[in-house]
């Protein structure tokens, strides 16, 4: 599998909320993290997915797992930001490539 | 519905006192009440694993026995032999799995580990808000405070904070990176030597490596102390 991101790619976690609906789901995205930018840190290979592993099946297709850093302004209200990084482990599925700009000026 | 859970629950509860009564003996160690339901659930589900042949009640018995010999002394052999040893170090944050193998550790069921080197300009705290994952092959069984909502919640938010409640204070400079463990790795932290502890053995420097400096929210230990 080719990986789709590289280390220092930035990269948005995906805005979307599955759990809203009505199928039951096995999310393995912090919905904190969703539609933040980061950058990916370093990948870790290639893993079954998780979640249709929950339901018992085989989880394929196997997803890239990234390691992904957030600058903690990124990731919470202005204000209520701590200083500091955070990283986190996001497959490859939930991510989507992010523009140039930062995103709280 | 909640009435017949209720009663089913007190019933138990007053078996348990009533076996408990002897003033002779330690105290029974009673279920705490919240988890009740989930422990005949967990009951039931093992009951009918074992009915089926999934595996039997010695599988189960051996699993609880191999889980009760892990503990953070494992983690602690393989800090004390990165802080003497470079190569092993390099070894170590490349490759736990090779790392830990070179030390005898058993590691066949253990999932990836990745370590994190503290330095004098950066801190790792290790969290899993999703659930509670935690590197158990080599650290034993997560204290109760790692799987408590508060831990989860506010660590990801108010790392200097919650690290201050725990005794740690770190200088401004000090970047504090939270890892959240939400997938398929665990992380175990490599915390600073100490200084004061020069020329120490391995064996001796290992008891200054505390299950909680390995998550990151407290230093190791200090040699003045031990």
């Amino acid at each position: 599998m080719i990986a789709r991101f590289n280390p220092g790619d930035r990269v948005r976690v995906r805005a979307d909320w599955p759990e809203r609906g009505s199928a039951r789901v096995h999310l393995r995205t912090p919905g904190y993290l969703r539609g933040r930018i980061g950058v990916v840190e370093r990948m870790h290979g290639v893993f079954a997915d998780p979640e249709k592993l929950a339901f018992g099946k085989p989880g394929f297709p196997k997803r890239t797992l990234y390691m992904v850093r957030f600058d903690q302004r990124d990731v919470w209200p202005p204000g209520a930001a701590p200083d500091g990084t955070l990283v986190a482990d996001i497959f490859d599925h939930w991510l989507e490539p992010a523009a140039k700009e930062r995103q709280n000026g | 519905m909640a009435d017949g859970k209720h009663t089913a629950r007190a019933a138990r509860h007053h078996d348990h006192v009533h076996a408990a009564h002897s003033h002779d003996a330690h105290a029974a160690i009673e279920s705490s009440e919240p988890l009740a339901e989930y422990r005949y659930l967990l009951e039931a589900i093992q009951e009918l694993l074992v009915a089926k042949g999934v595996f039997n009640a010695d599988d189960v018995r051996r699993q609880i026995e191999l889980m009760d010999t892990r503990n953070a002394a494992t983690g602690a052999r393989l800090v004390a032999r990165a802080w003497v040893d470079p190569a092993f170090k390099a070894l170590l944050l490349k490759d736990s799995r090779a790392a830990a193998s070179a030390l005898g550790i058993d590691v066949a069921d253990m999932p990836d580990v990745l370590v994190l080197e503290n330095t004098p300009t950066r801190h790792h705290v290790v969290v899993c808000t999703l659930c509670s994952c935690y590197p158990k092959a080599i650290l034993g069984m997560s204290p109760a405070w790692y799987k408590s909502a508060a831990y989860r919640a506010r660590v990801v938010k108010d790392p200097r904070g919650v690290l201050k409640e725990f005794g740690t204070e770190l200088a401004d400079d000090v970047e504090i990176r939270v890892c959240d463990s939400t997938a398929d790795l665990r992380y175990l932290v490599l915390p600073m030597r100490p200084a004061g502890a020069e020329g120490w053995s391995e064996e001796r420097l290992a008891n200054l490596v505390t299950r909680d400096s390995m998550i990151g929210v407290s230093p190791a230990a200090s040699p003045a102390a031990s």
